[in-house]
This record gives C-alpha cells, sequence and structure tokens, in this order.
C-alpha cells in the first residue's frame, strides 16, 4: 500500500516537474529580480545601482495619469469587447445551424494566427488618409480623419481582443442546458426575461472570464495605443517602455511592474468573487 | 537617380517587415523608417558602375564566420555587406535601433553580441565613462585618415586623444512642411509651434524623443537645445504641454503620416527630409533660423565585443572612401570624409537639404552628453506624453 502510494507521489511530482522549473525559471525568478530593483536606485547614467529604499514606490504619483489612463481604458476596453461578442457568441451557441457551427467558430479564431501587431498595422493603413478617409472623399465626403483618434484605439482593442472575449462566453452558453429555457418559457415567462434571468445569468462565469482575460491584458496594452492613437495617450505599459529603454530608470520601471502585477491579481479576485456571487454558489476558474 | 515601380510606394516589402520587427520590440524610435524607397535602387546602379577596392588589410587575422552590427534602419547599402562577406567569409547580421538610448540600454545589460555599432555623437562620452567601448586600435584601421575628417563632426569621437570611435556621417533635425496644404512659409521653430496650434491644428508631429522634442521647444524661446536649467526647461514644458492637444502624433515615425497626407508638418532628420522632398516635392525641409540640432553617427566597438577581430576588419573596409561613397547613397546622409565628398555626385553636394548652407548650419548645435542621462528632462518628457 505505502509502496503504492510513494509511486504515485513520485509519478505526479515527475509530470509536474517541467511546468514547475519552467514557472520557477521564467515566473518567479524574474519576479523576485524586479522585486530586488524595485527597491534600488537608478544608476547616474542609468540602469540599477543596489541600494534599500522605498524611494520608487514613493515616486509612483509621478506615473498617476498613466495608471488612471489604465484603469479606465482597461474596463472600458473590455465592456466594448464584451457588447460585441456577446451578440456573436449567442448567435454561434444557441442560433448557428449545427453544420456551419465549427467553420464560423474557425472564422473567429483564424484572424488570430496573425501576429496582433501585424493586425493593428494593417489598421494604420486602413484609417490613414490613404485607407477609408480615401474613399469616403471619392464619394464627396472630404477632410475626415480616423487615424490617432480615441475611436480607432477603442477599434483596434475590440478586432484585437475580440476571440478573447466570444470563445469563454460561446463555452459556457454552450454548455446551457436548453430544457431550462423551455421550463421558463412554459412556467409564462417572456423571452426577455428568460434571456435575463436564465441565459444571461448561466453564462455569466464564460462573461467573467472573458472580460477579466481581455482586462488583464489591457492593463499591459502599450502597442495599439500607439499605432493607432498616435502615442498621444500615454497607459502604464507606455510608461514601463520608456522607463526601461528610455530613459533607463529600471529601480522605478521595477517599482510600477511589480504594482501592475498586484493591481492585476486584485482584479482577478474581484472579478472571480463577483461572478461566483452571481451565478450562485458555483465555483468559476477564471485561469 | 533612377526611378521604379517601388519609388513611390509607402513602403517595401522587406523594409515593412524591417519596421515589424521593430516594432515588436517595442520601440518606435528615432531613425524608424529612415529609407522608405528608391535608394537601393539607385544604389544597385552606382554599384555596377565603381566597383569596389577595398584594401586587405585583414588577411593576416582570423576573422571567424560571422559577426554582428547594431545600427538604424535603413542605414546601409546592403550590397556592402555581402561584398564584405564575399572578401572575408564573414557573414554580417544587421541589428537595427530605434533611439541611442536603446542601443545604451542593451548594452548597460550586458551581453549584446555586437561586434561593431553606430552611436550618435553625444553619446559617446557616456559609453567610455561607463567603460562599455573599445578605445580603437588605430593600426588596425589604415583605411582610416584623420586628416580627410572635418574635425566639426569628428572630435567627440577622440576623448583626452583616445579615438573611441570614428564617424559614420553628420546630419541636421530640422522639421518637413507640406507646402500645398500649408502655405505661408515658415523658417523658425518659434512658426513650427505656432502653427501647429493654428493652421496646422491636428496636423503636426514631433519625435517621441527627449532631445529633439524639448530642444526644438526650448528654441521657440530662444533657449540651448541642451538646456538642463529648471526655469528653461519649465518654459519648454509650458509651451508642449500647451501643444499637446493640437498634436497628430508623438512619434518619430512620421514618414508613412506625411506621405499618406495625414500629417502636415513633422520634426524630421536630414535623410528623411531628402527622401520625402524627392518623392513629394511639395514637402520642404526647414532648418528653425533659431537653430536646433547637428548630429554626426559614429562606428564604436563594445570592449565585450565577441568578435573584434571581425569588427574592425567590416570598419576598416567601411573606411574604405569606395564603400562609403556607396553607403552615403544609399542612407542619404552627408559625409565627414572629403575623400568620400570628392567621389559623390555632384547633384548630391548641391543638395541644400543634405549642405545647408553655412548661416543656416552656424546656430545649430550638437546634442549634450547630460541629456542623454538627465532624469529632470526624461521626467519633463513623461509628463508632456501623459498629458
Amino acid at each position: 500500500m505505502r509502496d503504492n502510494f510513494l509511486r504515485k507521489n513520485l509519478v505526479t511530482a515527475l509530470l509536474l516537474a517541467p511546468a514547475t522549473l519552467w514557472l520557477v525559471v521564467f515566473l518567479v525568478l524574474p519576479f523576485i529580480a524586479i522585486a530586488v530593483f524595485s527597491v534600488g536606485e537608478r544608476a547616474p547614467e542609468g540602469g540599477y545601482q543596489a541600494a534599500f529604499t522605498l524611494a520608487q514606490y514613493a515616486n509612483l504619483p509621478a506615473r498617476a495619469t498613466a495608471f488612471w489612463n489604465t484603469m479606465v481604458l482597461a474596463p472600458a476596453g473590455a465592456l466594448a469587447c464584451l457588447l460585441v461578442a456577446y451578440p456573436v457568441a449567442y448567435y454561434l451557441a444557441l442560433r448557428a445551424p449545427e453544420r456551419w457551427r465549427l467553420i464560423l467558430l474557425a472564422l473567429v479564431v483564424i484572424p488570430f494566427w496573425t501576429s496582433l501587431l501585424m493586425r493593428t498595422y494593417a489598421w494604420m493603413y486602413v484609417l490613414g488618409g490613404r485607407g477609408i478617409p480615401a474613399l469616403l472623399a471619392y464619394v464627396g465626403i472630404e477632410d475626415i480623419r480616423l487615424i490617432n483618434t480615441p475611436g480607432a484605439v477603442l477599434l483596434g482593442i475590440v478586432y484585437g481582443y475580440l476571440p478573447l472575449m466570444i470563445l469563454p462566453i460561446y463555452v459556457s452558453l454552450e454548455r446551457l442546458d436548453r430544457r431550462l429555457l423551455e421550463a421558463s418559457a412554459d412556467l409564462g415567462a417572456t423571452p426577455v426575461s428568460t434571456f435575463l434571468g436564465v441565459t444571461l445569468r448561466l453564462s455569466l462565469p464564460g462573461v467573467m472570464t472573458g472580460f477579466s482575460l481581455v482586462m488583464i491584458l489591457l492593463l499591459g496594452e502599450y502597442l495599439i495605443p500607439t499605432l493607432l492613437g498616435g502615442g498621444k495617450v500615454f497607459f502604464i505599459g507606455n510608461a514601463l517602455v520608456d522607463l526601461f529603454l528610455q530613459s533607463r530608470n529600471w529601480p522605478f520601471g521595477s517599482a510600477i511592474a511589480i504594482t501592475l502585477v498586484l493591481v492585476s491579481v486584485v482584479v482577478l479576485i474581484a472579478a472571480n468573487r463577483i461572478s461566483t456571487r452571481l451565478s450562485g454558489a458555483r465555483r468559476v476558474d477564471l485561469m | 537617380m533612377s526611378k521604379s515601380y517601388r519609388d513611390g510606394l509607402p513602403t517595401s516589402p522587406e523594409k515593412f517587415v524591417d519596421q515589424l520587427m521593430r516594432l515588436k520590440r517595442g520601440s518606435i524610435g528615432r531613425r524608424e523608417f529612415l529609407g522608405l524607397t528608391g535608394l537601393g535602387v539607385a544604389t544597385a546602379v552606382m554599384a555596377r558602375e565603381l566597383g569596389i577596392m577595398p584594401t586587405p588589410a585583414y588577411a593576416a587575422e582570423n576573422l571567424g564566420d560571422r559577426m554582428s552590427i547594431a545600427t538604424w534602419p535603413n542605414y546601409h547599402d546592403p550590397a556592402t555587406f555581402e561584398n564584405f562577406k564575399k572578401d572575408t567569409g564573414v557573414a554580417v547580421e544587421v541589428n537595427v535601433f530605434g533611439s541611442n538610448e536603446e542601443m545604451l540600454a542593451k548594452l548597460q545589460a550586458g551581453a549584446s553580441g555586437w561586434s561593431l555599432f553606430v552611436p550618435t555623437n553625444y553619446t559617446i562620452s557616456t559609453y567610455k565613462k561607463l567603460a562599455i567601448i573599445e578605445a580603437l586600435d588605430m593600426a588596425k584601421l589604415p583605411n582610416f585618415d584623420g586628416s580627410q575628417e572635418d574635425p566639426r563632426f569628428t572630435s567627440e569621437g577622440t576623448i583626452d586623444a583616445v579615438t573611441y570611435a570614428v564617424p559614420k556621417n553628420w546630419g541636421t533635425t530640422g522639421f518637413a512642411v507640406n507646402t500645398k496644404k500649408l502655405t505661408t512659409p515658415m523658417t523658425s521653430w518659434k512658426e513650427f509651434w505656432d502653427t501647429a496650434m493654428a493652421e496646422g491644428d491636428g496636423r503636426a508631429m514631433v519625435h517621441d524623443y527627449q532631445l529633439t522634442t524639448i530642444g526644438n521647444a526650448l528654441k521657440y524661446h530662444g533657449f540651448s537645445f541642451n538646456s538642463l536649467k529648471p526655469d528653461e526647461l519649465a518654459k519648454a514644458e509650458e509651451l508642449l504641454l500647451k501643444v499637446k492637444p493640437h498634436l497628430f502624433a508623438v512619434s518619430s515615425d512620421y514618414q508613412p503620416s506625411m506621405r499618406a497626407g495625414d500629417a502636415w508638418m513633422t520634426m524630421c532628420w536630414t535623410n528623411d527630409g531628402a527622401q520625402l522632398h524627392r518623392d513629394i516635392p511639395e514637402i520642404a525641409y526647414v532648418l528653425g533660423k533659431e537653430g536646433g540640432e547637428i548630429w554626426t553617427d559614429f562606428y564604436a566597438i563594445p570592449k565585450d565585443a565577441p568578435n573584434k577581430p571581425a569588427g574592425y576588419a567590416l570598419l576598416n573596409y567601411l573606411m574604405n572612401p569606395q564603400v562609403a561613397v556607396k553607403e552615403h547613397l544609399a542612407n542619404g546622409a552627408p559625409s565627414t570624409d572629403a575623400r568620400v565628398n570628392k567621389l559623390l555626385p555632384k547633384e548630391v553636394l548641391d543638395n541644400p537639404i543634405l549642405y545647408p548652407a553655412a548661416d543656416l548650419l552656424t546656430p545649430l548645435e550638437f546634442g549634450a552628453a547630460a541629456t542623454l542621462t538627465d532624469p529632470g528632462r526624461a521626467e519633463l518628457m513623461a509628463r508632456f506624453k501623459s498629458a
């Protein structure tokens, strides 16, 4: 008996070893390095100089605008994604003919195979003066500027992150027990109240998963605002890039990175709590 | 200059991929999208006509079979590296960068793997202070002739009589204007900033680069381009914050927007100015009469270079005027070497964008080393960008 137990444990340990090693080398160790950097000082010529000070954390208000912009962009972007994604997921899961479903799902996923950078870069040309504005000018609507506007940034975000929102919602709707919908109708509920009381409520775990996924990625976003917003709006991701590569204030950059990680963790926990509460006692695994 | 179907395009497939790879690393900067069109074709024609006659000073040493260089986008004639490989067997891997700060960050982090790189004048003293660049062994560079170099452009490569870097080319930082859209002629930085808030509202671009954006805002008030004085920087900041809502973009990637007609005016480096004007004649290149930046790019060898013999061999090869002249035709920047200037075609030497009149050059300032590492300027730039 005991031997068997040990052997099982050994097998489990061996199976987990690669993943553990990966996490230690590429997540835990870098995180420790960043934590150590964050209590250091900027060397006179830039970079890191050993020290023990909380000055970098005290300096965080110097990037308050960047934090604020990010805290507005991330939920707003995720919400916009949700509003576009939900009807698509609903159609795919409950309305689309069975034989088309896989093809339609593939169409949602395929653009994701191309790098986000490529797709965002393509939007630069589509929205730029030789793209849509040129077409509009052709039909007589002159001097429309689309690129480097907040709308262009929002479009880029929705476009870029849509599949991440559609898929979890699709999965939760697909598992929906159709008999519940019939029961709701039999008991006299209108389609709207069936949707609100049954469909939406039971798909909330998927909604919250998609929402947190998109929101966490948006917390570190810098590419889309840079390329489609003209670099005029400064997010925490932009602040990090500048601090590491331009002004080379690595300790301050590290302190911001640590803060960003902590904020992401708080967001995850909060989202988890909310979705657990909203969908009754069912546990939801976000990650 | 030869014309082909590619000349009018905003970019070519290879350059597009090149740009993407740089953006992927997360930096959009200084020499981004530098030589967008055409010049490669012109260079290929010149290469056939001139031939190559390098001095074989590298025959004695074992050069290995590969080396790596860090430089700016579209800054070399690709044929140069191919010919170097033919002559020496050394394959050259080219890494392109967005800013001097980024190059410095990589060298500070260690193990860059470069055996040669292309820093700008004002960074060399910092590299020397941090002991990351090699004091050059001039005996290994017989093709370099210091007596033929214009000392105005080359002095910063030598510190305490020791040469750490030899010049590649020089240039200026002015602004490009689409004169069809902004018809009032402009000659000064004051007009640049004022126009950005008036006729050019929503159509002007400034660099995503502290040195030039803060420097040229300082020129609005007639202060030094390199000022670190808090009261002068405060005035520059006031101007920048006032202009910010009127800008089209804060980006050093200005060629596509200028070519597409989205932007009408932008801060601009010599090479970009020459290329924009060549392809779209109504885009003019203006040097602010108050002054601004003049710069020289150098070649230097990192102390931890993995293949120093090849680094020296390539540097010596590039110092050969016959090779250098093709480099200048490819990247469009003016040369510091009198031997090269003798070989350049007259229309290049007569181009006022590349070789401005003396009275426009006089007030220009070289970037100062202190701006590179000054936390005050870095924070000002962050406040401007986040405003």
